[in-house]
């Protein structure tokens, strides 16, 4: 193992299925928090409907995947219509407890519940329909330069990437409609917008929805890729993640989330590859293999206080609009 | 201020000891190994196969007896491997999380606990959906004022801090593991200090470090720079996460437990089964508690906290000290939290993701009672505390958490300034 390989693997990672999942929920959060400046800290709960609508009706139930993913983008609204109804009309903490107490309940129900997997989650060809659409000739492997896919992984991040750019430039559009400014109006001062007659409960609900949707394409994406659903994969800690990806890209900016996608990937995988290269050729003895994953976490926990103390405004953000209180 | 906070501290502490040397056990028998083999109902299940076996070749057997328990003699402090045999578990049944256990005996007897059932919960507990028997639910309700009482500890300081600043710390139930692990620290080799010491210093400890230390060396300085309070929200959660990968790193991810009473066994009280040291804990939490609220309603400082709380800029232009009031928070904020997660730690075992898990319930609880208020920390914990633990007569072990905190949800469709809160109406 050398330099080379390790970073082969920190750019397959940067633009490959994980990056995308991520990007996806990202996006998600960007329009709720970015744009409106709600704070959805249970994003992952829309990832698991989205990734258990399709293990359970794909797999349980035998449907079509496309009729289940139709399911779990329909399962999505209701659940942002459950979580907005009690909270939207309160103070934005209120949300934030909300939607991470709901990530929790599905984690549990999701894991103690043998009919949606229980803790064994559900695996299966739950992406069959998918693949079979694959234009790629038949071959094992695909090379770039250094970086190469199997066959399956290249469609996926092909079609990935395909649907983030058709999203980002509905993100673009609707942000720059009269509505999209009404939901920076929000964010900015509510009292205002509400007093030139606009329902922002409305808006805000609409924001919540929209972006749930981004998270269960997310949550979907990544049941296909995966072909597999574990309960424990959906921890508070993935909404977490997304929120360091939005802030370091920079927030309520169309491309924030792709590049902090992007960057956040490739610097988490690089710095934890070149530990495991240190360890491994001796030249740091202090660490074993095993305490180079807490090491990371570590480093976004860091990472994440420090970009929200000295540079909220991340990468491409403009720190006026980060500017939010809570009250 | 500084004699009164002295005062709380030595009044606290001397709870503390008292309390504990009045509960000592003695606890330096010859070392064995008990397993005690239960059922969902926490019901003994005698005639089950026990078998103890050591690294270096050692082997001992039992068969419970209608208590359900089998003690095996072992001959030395040590790594033993706990099995029971399932072929002799009636029905056919299996034991939760596996038929075997590695332990750690050190001195005395060191009980295994082997819940029959199916499934694989988060450890330990009785499965949901069984027969509702009279004394199961005052077994529940007992449980459940235990764990409202650990949890009020916590809430406290929680909508105290949310109080006087506005921030919803997201680190509040990293306070919690901090505070046990410091005491860990204390308690373990190489210093080794008996737990009667341990855990009072180890409270006092977190105060200061963790709950004074955090505010001089975060909080302020964000406090000067104007920090939005969702910005600030967002720095608690990095912080969660690096403070639990930190313990993690240095103390991995195994349960720990503290020297002492940690297989304390449970005695019976009429139709209730409760250990000693939950007793002490509960009736310690129960002083703090109530020291602490008489506190905060007659004391100088007590009352500039609740002024502060009310409204920070007319409290600093009565002369109130808003920064000390803060501090203040913090230290008592951070020892309330690390108070309980020792209790936590005692009765249960000392891991990285203990605050973790109790973070939502904390949540559950102050939203419950009423975000801010002292009286509905309280209150929340209770209600929350209590219908987590009865839960468990109608749903699986595992959503016991989700049960509460789904009953937040519920009640913020309802009464979202919560049981004690004022309203407060934005959209």
């Amino acid at each position: 193992m050398d330099i080379a390989f390790v970073l082969t693997q920190a750019i397959t990672q940067a633009i490959g299925v994980t990056a995308i999942i991520y990007l996806l929920a990202t996006m998600g959060l960007n329009i709720q928090f970015g744009y409106t400046g709600l704070l959805n800290f249970g994003q992952i709960a829309f990832v698991a409907v989205g990734s258990y609508g399709i293990g359970v009706f794909v797999i349980y139930r035998g449907w079509s995947l496309w009729a289940s993913i139709l399911v779990a983008l329909v399962l999505s609204v209701i659940l942002s219509l459950i979580l907005g109804v009690p909270t939207l009309r309160l103070r934005a903490d209120y949300l934030a407890i909300v939607t991470i107490a709901t990530g929790e309940i599905m984690r549990l129900a999701t894991k103690s519940l043998d009919p949606l997997g229980g803790s064994q989650g559900i695996s299966g060809k739950m992406g069959d329909d998918f693949y079979a659409l694959n234009p790629f000739p038949e071959q094992d492997r695909f090379e770039f330069g250094p970086l190469n896919f199997s066959r399956n992984d290249l469609w996926v991040v092909v079609v990935g990437w395909v649907v983030i750019a058709l999203l980002l430039l509905l993100t673009w559009a609707l942000m720059r409609s009269p509505w999209g400014r009404i939901l920076k109006g929000i964010r900015e001062d509510e009292d205002a917008v509400r007093s030139l007659g606009k329902s922002t409960y409305l808006r805000k609900m609409q924001a919540l929805v929209l972006g749930g949707l981004f998270g269960t394409l997310a949550g979907i994406f990544w049941a296909v890729a995966k072909q597999s659903v574990q309960p424990d994969s959906f921890v508070p800690d993935f909404t977490f993640f997304c929120y360091t990806i939005l802030i370091l890209g920079g927030a309520a900016r169309v491309l924030g989330p792709v590049l902090g996608a992007i960057i956040f990937w490739f610097l988490l995988v690089f710095i934890e590859q070149f530990l495991i290269l240190l360890v491994q050729g001796g030249t740091i003895t202090f660490l074993s293999t095993t305490q180079i994953g807490p090491i990371r976490f570590i480093l976004v926990g860091v990472g994440l206080m420090l970009l929200m103390i000295f540079r909220p405004q991340g990468i491409l953000g403009d720190r006026k609009e980060i500017r939010l209180d809570a009250r | 201020m500084h004699r009164g906070a002295t005062r709380l501290v030595l009044l606290v502490l001397g709870a503390f000891v008292a309390l504990f040397a009045l509960s000592g056990v003695a606890n330096a028998a010859d070392p064995s190994v008990t397993a005690v083999v239960t059922d969902a109902d926490k019901t003994p299940i005698p005639g089950v196969a026990v078998s103890v076996t050591s690294a270096d070749g050692f082997s001992g057997t039992g068969t419970t007896d209608d208590e359900g328990v089998a003690t095996v003699l072992v001959p030395a402090s040590g790594k033993y491997i706990v099995t029971v045999d399932e072929a002799t578990v009636p029905d056919g049944q299996s034991i939760k999380d596996g038929p075997e256990r590695t332990v750690n005996v050190l001195t005395g007897d060191k009980k295994v606990f082997f819940p029959v059932g199916s499934g694989d919960g988060d450890g330990g507990g009785d499965t949901g959906g069984s027969s509702i028997t009279l004394s199961r639910v005052l077994q529940l309700v007992v449980d459940g004022i235990i764990l409202s009482l650990l949890i009020a500890l916590a809430a406290l300081g929680l909508n105290l801090i949310f109080g006087t600043t506005g921030l919803t710390n997201f680190a509040h139930g990293e306070l919690l593991t901090l505070g046990a692990f410091t005491t860990l620290v204390l308690n373990a080799p190489p210093i080794g200090l008996n737990i009667f010491i341990a855990a009072p210093l180890g409270v006092l400890l977190s105060a200061l470090l963790w709950g004074w230390g955090q505010n001089q060396l975060i909080w302020r300085p964000l406090r000067r720079r104007q920090t939005g309070l969702i910005a600030a929200m967002i720095v608690t959660i990095g912080m969660a996460i690096a403070i639990r990968y930190t313990l993690l790193l240095f103390f991995g991810g195994a349960p720990r437990s503290y020297e002492q009473f940690a297989g304390q066994p449970g005695v019976e009280i009429g139709p209730v089964f409760i250990t000693p040291k939950s007793m002490v804990l509960s009736t310690i939490a129960v002083v703090v508690l109530i020291a602490t609220v008489l506190w905060l309603r007659n004391s100088r400082i007590g009352k500039a906290t609740r002024a502060v709380s009310d409204n920070p800029a007319l409290a600093s232009a009565s002369g109130v000290n808003v920064e000390r009031v803060i501090a203040v928070v913090w230290i008592l904020g951070a020892g309330l939290a690390a108070y309980s997660g020792v209790f936590l730690g005692m009765t249960q075992n000392v891991i990285w993701t203990m605050g973790q898990y109790l973070l939502l319930v904390l949540f559950a609880s102050v939203v419950l009672g009423g975000l801010g208020t002292i009286g509905g920390a309280i209150v929340g914990a209770f209600v929350v505390g209590i219908t987590v633990q009865l839960s468990t007569l109608i749903v699986p072990t595992e959503l016991k958490t989700a049960a509460a905190l789904a009953l937040m949800i519920l009640l913020l469709l309802v009464r979202p300034q919560g049981l004690l809160g004022r309203p407060e109406r934005v959209g």
